[in-house]
């Protein structure tokens, strides 16, 4: 690790004002993906900002939802008994995250802001255009099997890897930011911005910001939802594809749909396309299979990644059938 | 339009890079001087000299340095040890009384839960753990939560049988 | 008797495991120990050019960089006799000795700093310029040579001839002939290796994650030019090798040269990534079968030809081919062996070495045969049986390969196979069973072991041998116990130290058939010579000898050891023992056998598969603690499941570089990857080969499950996967 700093934030405003000022300086919570980061030197702080000791954990039912504290340890969310009920699809793709000793210690917060596992990334050895940007990005024709078939540049195919923030698309979550521009609410869909010529901005987030909070609204669809996730190893592993899929259906009729697909996209990814196939449409097996074939609608693989467009439609066709009852 | 908040000056403690600090490991109060750097996993090793706690990949991707932080289960590679200041820390070297041992411990002699033993400590402290979260309703429940532990000596099936043994369930 | 050997025993180390106070090398910590971090090279072919050190010399904490450029020179003697675990052509890597760079992560410089951060810092501070050529990075096949002449003199010759394999290949009315390729494959021990060097004057203590302390002390020897008796070197526990710790690999040097530099003791602890470029791995290997049969499954012909990756500055090689040679009883058989030469770190044996990634081939190549023949696995294998080594033309000291069949498909259940592929299934869930034979040569070198027997009644008994985890601790107590005719808790058994009485390697599955015997040895030496005592005083002594004054002491029972050492005035007696090879290897052949059956469960749509039971049955001779044993063999298995469906390193040609070098994404099994694995061993007894009667299980054990798997798939889906691992692009294409 390179050399850095480190202090613990007293309070709120303290760690925003410090964060503003210190160049180099990052917010530390869970820990889980900073001190890989730190360990390979593929990050190199000045210094870090200790927000543990900030009151931001908890899990807060309201009549129009649910506030979860951005400190909110994974684990603990996976086990709220509210949210397992409300919102299946986010306890699922938790449980279905990392380890139980990951989960123990990552933050909700933090884990919106996990790094991409591309390997060129994660090897200070090879050029990677987000850790060192204009070194240039041999993703593009290099060991690819795990990058991303959407939102890519010719800058950066890297994955966002995390499962969370695929499930918050499917309940329409807001991430609460507290800035020194004071508090504001972003739509998780904007909050992850695609690579474009800069790489390295990975969120909306400016310097100062900290997320406070995740808000999930009271929703119909939330309740059946589903989080599939497909991977090599039976466990502990990223996803090579993932789908969050919530309905919200009158009947034997789907209302509307949300749609979200993680492992294959820079960004967590909605498909916008394959929702649209099935608001209105009648709750059957081939209508759902039908929309799922959209799933791969503008998609750009590469040799290494070309098998996740069908494994992609695959895995949004099966979580649809399962949360349509129809499996 | 410039806030307030960005203005003023921040209260916090002066950055600093060696720290001398308290770690509660197994009830006891050590003081240890660390650079701001050193794992939770490095401070036990190196700077306690609690070796129990192993260092298989200082990633979190091998399960082997789990300890309980808070009575829960976590990766002391993946966090900083002037983060954990003050919060009570158990170690594999905190599990027997004397002698006797943990019965998660002797369930793993008993079932021949390793063979190398390098990952067993980390496997024992994460089976303590997952038995403080009631997951060992089932055999397939166990492997599951058991899967940020790797056993590359491959005693997967007598890991599940002895933690399943000291959970007190009946195969 | 106490009747040890056989008997379930629990593990002896068992309470230092589940405590944590059992010690592995980095865990040594000398006083005033500094800490060492590599610089390595960041291109995989050139020449150092300049290397700016400054900034790291700066650095907090440092005490030394050394590179190339300030190393002393190392003797680097050449050793009488190459050690068994070294290619036998080619250079070991000299370290610091000059700036020419034969792979990408070689080690260039080593920063020397109180604390382990400072020196892992200080090491990234450290600039190093290349003039960079153009690198062999890429795994041509085409490119292949044959081996050296000491290469294939020490049996992996670049060709082997019976009968007239290709005529008969033509002439065969059924035949299969396809290329199989193994990846690149890293053993990913749990414990990373790890070296804590002191120097005291000239005589140097090595703490070294090792599979053979004798021979790392041999090699540091010639390496600095020093005598093997300044060395001692000392690993009571290894967190696993599976092959890893064999050789004595460049970094124990440069931690011993740094402990010297900075006249303190210094750890030197590989990362993980480091690991990668360190300590070896199973190379990148294609094959190519042709089988000719009969159509009533008689095999006329067998060609197996092996392409495989070894470095630019070493020729690693290794027995692929040996299975083509001596599983079936086929007439006519040949064999070529190519290497092809990369700017990669060398290769090495990983569990299983060469003889899995054969079987690998012929296994799957059996599978299609059988195939093209419509007949049933099994029953081909059992036509082509072998009765005696075709190869050597020798008898078999033991093969109970029958029995290995019938028992693991009985309990596998194998009848209830429908023989149509893609013809079993639960629900979307495709179901495959497949099969495969497993082989594994036996040997045994030559030990010694001393043992003691104290006047309070207990013994103990050394060698310098190793345990990465079979058991060495255990079973040699339980051959100690029996020999002398002691309960085990009277029994200590010590390893790990080149201060004990010399062994041979603790890899290819020799340490039974080896250490066994020389314990056994060392046991009836103490005894007889405690037996031997002048019978003083002991009026009931009839005869001159002693032993039939005190054989009947207990009827079956052990002399009263305390009561004649007390009697003499003695604390203690000591004697040692040695065994080693007789003429069993010029009269037998020597093989551990087995058969693996695998059920698979593919998912039709996502093509992700999964391996949930696997049955295997083992004929390894003798098994002294079947406890033991049975987590061995299961452990191996597991490791069969990663090398099937998981395992290999990402390598990227254009910078020849593993691009997945960690836990995360360089996969291996996790927990739920494995959920019924039976592992039985068939009654057999193998005193042809070793008076214990051992085979040896460590490499069986991972042998043949890759392609009961891989057969198994097919079964599932009628697709033919013939590059591991099986992963869901190649299902899905």
């Amino acid at each position: 690790m390179v050399p850095f700093a480190y202090a613990a934030a007293p309070d709120q405003a303290d760690a925003i004002a410090r964060a503003a000022q210190a160049r180099g300086a990052q917010f530390i919570a869970g820990g889980t993906d900073m001190l890989q980061l730190l360990q390979e030197r593929v990050t190199a702080p000045s210094e870090l900002i200790d927000i543990n000791g900030l009151p931001l954990a908890g899990v807060d039912v309201a009549q129009n939802g649910v506030r979860i504290g951005a400190l909110t340890r994974l684990a603990d969310v996976a086990d709220d008994e509210h949210i397992r009920q409300q919102y299946p699809v986010v306890v699922q793709a938790l449980l279905a995250s990392a380890s139980p000793q990951v989960r123990n210690m990552a933050t909700m917060g933090g884990n919106l802001l996990q790094r991409t596992r591309c390997l060129y990334f994660r090897d200070v050895a090879a050029p990677c255009n987000k850790r060192e940007p204009g070194s240039g990005c041999p993703a593009q024709d290099g060991v690819n099997r795990m990058n991303a078939l959407l939102g890519g540049s010719p800058h950066c195919i890297a994955t966002y890897p995390g499962d969370l923030a695929v499930a918050l698309m499917a309940v329409d979550a807001e991430v609460e930011v507290a800035g020194t521009a004071g508090p504001r609410r972003i739509p998780i869909e904007h909050f992850h911005v695609v690579p474009g010529a800069t790489p390295q901005i990975e969120t909306v987030l400016q310097p100062g910001d900290l997320i406070t909070a995740l808000l999930l609204p009271a929703s119909a669809f939330a309740r059946r939802s589903h989080y599939l996730k497909v991977r090599d190893r039976a466990s502990f592993e990223w996803a090579l594809a993932s789908a969050a899929v919530a309905l919200d259906t009158d009947g034997s009729t789907i209302r509307q749909a949300r749609v979200a697909v993680g492992g294959v996209a820079t960004k967590p990814w909605r498909l916008s396309q394959v929702e649209q196939a099935l608001a209105g449409q009648p709750l059957r097996a081939d209508v759902l299979r039908t929309a799922a074939e959209r799933a791969g609608d503008g998609a750009q693989p590469r040799p290494g990644n070309a098998f996740k467009v069908e494994l992609m439609k695959h895995t949004v066709a099966r979580a649809l059938l399962t949360v349509g009852g129809q499996a | 339009m410039t806030s307030t908040v960005s203005e003023r000056e921040s209260a916090i403690a002066a950055p600093q890079q060696d720290f001398d600090t308290t770690l509660i490991v197994n009830g006891t109060a050590h003081r240890v001087r660390v650079d701001a750097r050193t794992t939770l996993l490095d401070a036990l090793r190196d700077r306690l000299e609690l070796t129990g706690t192993k260092k298989g990949c200082a990633l979190g991707q091998c399960g082997a340095c789990t300890v309980l932080l808070d009575g829960r289960r976590v990766n002391a590679c993946l966090t900083l040890a002037v983060m954990q200041q003050g919060k009570p820390i158990t170690t594999i070297e905190g599990l027997a009384n004397g002698d006797k041992l943990h019965p998660l411990q002797d369930a793993f002699i008993e079932h021949d839960g390793f063979q190398c033993g390098y990952c067993t400590p980390g496997q024992i402290m994460s089976g303590l753990g997952l038995i403080r979260e009631g997951r060992t309703r089932s055999d397939d429940e166990i492997r599951e939560h058991m899967n940020g532990n790797i056993c590359r000596c491959g005693a997967y099936p007598n890991i599940v049988a002895a933690i399943k043994q000291a959970a007190g369930r009946r195969a | 008797m106490t009747g040890a050997i056989g008997q379930p025993v629990s593990r002896i180390e068992g309470a230092a495991k589940v405590t944590g106070t059992a010690k592995y090398a980095a865990e040594f910590r000398p006083p005033q120990m500094a800490h060492a971090a590599l610089v390595l090279s960041t291109v995989p072919k050139g020449r150092i050019t300049q290397i700016d050190t400054a900034a790291a010399e700066r650095a907090p904490g440092v005490r030394a960089v050394i590179t190339h450029l300030n190393a002393p020179r190392l003797a680097y003697n050449e050793m009488p006799e190459r050690p068994v675990v070294d290619p036998k052509s080619g250079d070991q890597l000299r370290v610091f000795q000059g700036p020419e760079i034969f792979f990408s992560s070689q080690p260039v410089g080593v920063v020397v700093a109180d604390t382990l951060e400072q020196a892992d810092h200080a090491a990234a501070l450290v600039r190093v310029a290349y003039e960079t050529s153009a690198a062999a990075t890429e795994f041509d096949p085409r490119r292949g040579r044959p081996p050296s002449e000491a290469t294939a003199k020490a049996g992996r010759p670049g060709g082997t001839q019976r009968g007239d394999a290709d005529r008969a290949f033509a002439a065969a009315p059924v035949k299969v002939d396809a290329v199989y390729v193994q990846p690149r494959e890293h053993h990913n021990a749990m414990e990373p290796h790890a070296t804590v060097a002191t120097w005291e004057g000239d005589r140097l203590t090595l703490y070294d994650k090792t599979q053979w302390v004798d021979n790392d002390r041999s090699e540091i020897a010639h390496v600095f030019g020093i005598p093997e008796e300044n060395i001692r070197v000392i690993d009571p526990y290894v967190g696993g090798a599976f092959g890893s710790g064999l050789r004595t690999w460049p970094h124990v040097t440069i931690a011993a040269l740094a402990a010297r530099q900075v006249g303190r003791p210094v750890r030197l602890e590989l990362s993980r990534r480091e690991l990668y470029y360190s300590v070896g791995f199973r190379p990148h290997t294609a094959q190519r079968v042709a089988l000719g049969a009969e159509r009533d499954g008689t095999l006329t012909a067998l060609v197996h030809g092996a392409a495989q990756q070894t470095s630019t500055y070493e020729e690693y090689a290794e027995a692929i081919l040996d299975p083509a040679r001596m599983t079936y009883a086929c007439p006519n058989v040949r064999t070529i062996y190519r290497l092809v030469e990369m700017n990669t770190n060398s290769p090495c044996p990983m569990r299983t070495p060469g003889i899995a990634t054969g079987v690998l081939a012929l296994e799957l190549a059996m599978d299609e045969l059988a195939v093209a023949l419509g007949m049933d696995p099994v029953e081909l294998r059992l036509k082509n049986y072998a009765e005696r080594d075709p190869e050597k033309n020798l008898p078999w000291s033991s093969k109970e390969l029958r029995a290995c069949y019938a028992t693991a498909a009985e309990r596998f259940g194998w009848s209830r196979r429908s023989p149509q592929p893609r013809s079993m299934r639960d629900g979307g869930t495709l179901v495959g069973y497949g099969m495969a034979t497993a082989v594994y040569p036996s040997h045994r070198a030559a030990a010694a072991a001393s043992a003691t027997i104290f006047a309070n009644g207990t013994a103990l008994v050394r060698s310098a041998a190793s345990d990465m985890g079979p058991g060495t601790y255990t079973s040699m107590t339980q051959v100690a116990a029996d020999t002398l005719g002691m309960p085990v808790d009277r029994v200590r058994f010590e390893l790990g130290d080149t201060d004990m009485p010399k062994a041979p390697v603790h890899g290819g599955s020799i340490t039974m058939a080896s250490i066994g015997p020389a314990v056994r040895a060392a046991c009836e030496a103490v005894r007889a010579k405690l037996l031997a005592l002048p019978q003083q005083g002991d009026r009931a002594a009839s005869g001159t000898s002693a032993e039939p004054a005190y054989a009947g002491s207990r009827p079956g029972g052990a002399p009263p050891y305390a009561e004649i050492l007390r009697r003499h005035g003695l604390d203690r007696i000591e004697a040692t023992g040695e065994a080693k090879p007789g003429d069993e290897e010029r009269k037998f052949s020597s093989y551990a056998f087995g058969a693996v059956f695998a059920e698979v469960r593919v998912d039709a749509e996502t093509g992700t598969v999964r391996a949930p039971r696997i049955v295997g049955a083992y004929d390894v001779g003798r098994v002294v603690n079947p406890r033991l044993a049975h987590s061995q063999c299961i452990g191996g298995m597991v490791g069969g499941i990663g090398m099937a469906l998981l395992e290999a390193a990402d390598w990227d040609a254009r910078y020849g570089r593993v691009m997945n070098a960690n836990l995360a994404e360089y996969l291996v099994p996790v927990n739920p990857d494995v959920i019924e694995i039976d592992a039985v061993f068939v009654p057999s007894d193998d005193r042809n080969f070793n008076p214990i009667g051992a085979k040896g299980l460590a490499e069986i054990a991972l042998c043949g499950v890759a392609p009961a798997v891989a057969n198994a798939v097919y079964h599932a889906t009628g697709k033919r996967i013939r590059e591991l691992p099986i992963t869901m692009e190649k299902l899905l294409a």
